[in-house]
């Protein structure tokens, strides 16, 4: 297109090309700075967490190094041998794959109605769901706390889990939702015309089709629940204690123990790093309740 | 899309029917309950009207929470949105370098808030962090846990470090979405940069900025983690936002009274908001299906 318009005027002057030409080398490159510089501002906190955690605390308050002098990783093998530690990484794995489950299992028919039909006080539905994702925390923490106290579930998995659905199944029903208005109608009534039922229709041709919303509501599913401090911390207190409160624990009498810290800290981030590559493209619509 | 009247999709929406009133109506329920009544302990309660609300509404300190809580959303909103914008309109837009700035800028957005927390903390610090032992190097006395301005300058550069992306991630959807044709048109018009932005760019991302500031204000608004974490809400009050002093209320000196009517007044505020939102993506969505 640009190299017709250039031809076709074919008065234009060298300099007029050449300072187009001089442009477009220019222009990429601020870019390039632009970018380079944010993309440090974002790393290099990152970098400093990591850097600590392959220190030894003397190192950490010893000295003040760019890189670690003393490379080690008994931090890790502190945090990865110790169950008071690690059970913390488990527990909160399994409250947040337990939520997940839930949150999709009764997301998914929900958004297939929304997306396709309309019934009586649809929309009143769909706006009280996202006043629940908008919800704060801070108003539910008490309230949580009383009432799975005196139905007997606190400071289990399931309490957790189900705390986490009070945000996380808005946030499935919104993406799922978005995804779903995609897929053409016509596929739902050709299918019940070749003799599909609901749940086979739903399971057999329908699931495959929004395969990728469904991965990306799992992702943030997964991602809001293991981020979540406050909910979780409140109904735990032993044995579904999420590593987010066990991190508190470095504080002792001695100090705080930086090395662990930083390291556990570092290990809370590898889950969202390893399965991000794979999300990449559906972040902003994730972030935006499935409405870019 | 135009969908068929069908009531029996009631049944489909059924489980998140129960399941969220389960874990939302029920609680909140509790709080009216706690709202307009007193307490001796023994779980004994009384009657008392509104006048927890009358209290929280002249109390001084929710009042004091509030201003400092919309100072923070408000600066947070002027910086974030043109700096995500900025970034987004950078961005390369194919290949392995748009791969890389669109994993690496989601990294903060994943890490959990506590840790987020626990990052600023420690690259603040005059005596272990990059950052506080650069400023101490160059001779700026820097202290985030001593100093209100430090405190509030550490607790927005982080919101601004975790955030900004989120705003960048959309914009840079939002810009996707413009055909290139729109740009050829630009060149032939031999439009400048700003008018570009102005007149193509800025219009076409509107709807997402749109979501991109709601989300922002409603997140920021209720922001309780990361602040708690790196000042613990002071020095002083300096930075005690509304969650940091609801939570204080109501699990620190357990005032579940005062507690529950400031979370009602605080989720109403939330409610009006999430209206705003709601209309402005439904209007989104038609928007998206007229075209």
């Amino acid at each position: 297109m640009t190299d017709s318009t250039v031809s076709t005027s074919t008065s234009t002057s060298t300099i007029a090309i050449r300072s187009r030409a001089s442009t477009r080398i220019w222009r990429p490159s601020a870019s390039l700075i632009v970018m380079a510089l944010y993309l440090i501002f974002l790393l290099l906190p990152i970098y400093w967490l990591v850097n600590m955690s392959l220190k030894t605390n003397t190192e950490i308050l010893g000295s003040f190094s760019l890189w670690p002098q003393d490379l080690t990783l008994a931090n890790y093998e502190k945090i990865l041998t110790d169950p008071s530690w690690y059970m913390g990484y488990v527990n909160s794995l399994i409250y947040v794959v337990m939520n997940t489950v839930i949150s999709l299992a009764v997301a998914l028919p929900a958004a297939y109605a929304f997306s396709r039909y309309s019934f009586m006080g649809d929309k009143h539905l769909f706006f009280w769901l996202l006043t629940n994702r908008m919800a704060p925390p801070a108003v539910f923490a008490l309230p949580f706390f009383q009432l799975y106290s005196s139905i007997g579930l606190f400071d289990t998995h399931i309490a957790v889990a189900l705390a986490h659905c009070l945000f996380n199944v808005p946030l499935a029903v919104w993406i799922l939702e978005g995804f779903m208005r995609g897929v053409p109608k016509e596929i739902d009534e050709t299918a019940y015309i070749d003799g599909y039922s609901f749940p086979r229709f739903f399971v057999q041709i329908f699931t495959p089709l929004i395969a990728s919303g469904i991965g990306v509501a799992a992702f943030f599913c997964f991602m809001f629940s293991w981020v979540e401090l406050l909910l979780s911390r409140t109904l735990t207190s032993v044995d579904a204690k999420p590593i987010a409160a066990t991190m508190t624990r470095t504080v002792g009498a001695a100090g705080v123990d930086w090395g662990v810290l930083a390291a556990a800290g570092v290990l809370t981030i590898v889950p969202g790093a390893l399965v991000i590559y794979f999300v990449r493209n559906y972040i902003a619509k994730g972030f935006a309740l499935g409405r870019v | 899309m135009n969908k068929t009247v069908n009531q029996k999709a009631w049944f489909l929406v059924l489980p998140v029917l129960l399941l969220v009133a389960f874990s939302a109506v029920i609680p909140l329920m509790t709080v009216v309950n706690y709202s307009v009544q007193d307490t001796f302990g023994n779980n004994q309660f009384f009657w008392a009207g509104l006048d927890w609300f009358r209290d929280m509404l002249s109390s001084e300190r929710m009042w004091d929470a509030l201003v400092r809580q919309l100072i923070f959303s408000a600066i947070i909103l002027a910086i974030e949105i043109p700096l995500g914008i900025f970034v987004a309109l950078n961005m390369p837009k194919r290949g392995f370098w748009s791969s890389f700035c669109l994993v690496t800028m989601s990294l903060p957005l994943l890490i959990p808030w506590n840790v987020v927390g626990t990052i600023w903390q420690i690259f603040g610090r005059v005596d272990i962090g990059l950052l506080g032992y650069t400023l101490d190097a160059l001779g700026i006395d820097y202290n985030y846990t001593q100093n209100t301005i430090d405190a509030w300058v550490t607790v927005i550069v982080m919101d601004v470090w975790h955030w900004t992306s989120l705003v960048a991630l959309l914009a840079y959807a939002g810009l996707r979405s413009i055909p290139d044709a729109y740009y050829q048109a630009a060149k032939i018009d031999q439009a400048s940069r700003w008018a570009v932005f102005r007149y193509i760019e800025l219009p076409k991302m509107a709807g997402v900025l749109m979501i991109a500031i709601l989300l922002r204000f409603m997140d920021s608004f209720m922001i309780y983690t990361e602040p708690f974490v790196v000042t613990g809400g002071g020095p002083g009050n300096a930075t005690t936002f509304l969650s940091i002093d609801l939570v204080k209320m109501a699990l620190g000196q357990f005032d579940l009274g005062p507690a529950a009517a400031f979370s009602l007044m605080y989720f109403l505020v939330i409610l009006l908001i999430s209206w705003v939102f709601y209309t402005v993506m439904t209007n989104l969505d038609k928007r998206d299906g007229a075209q």
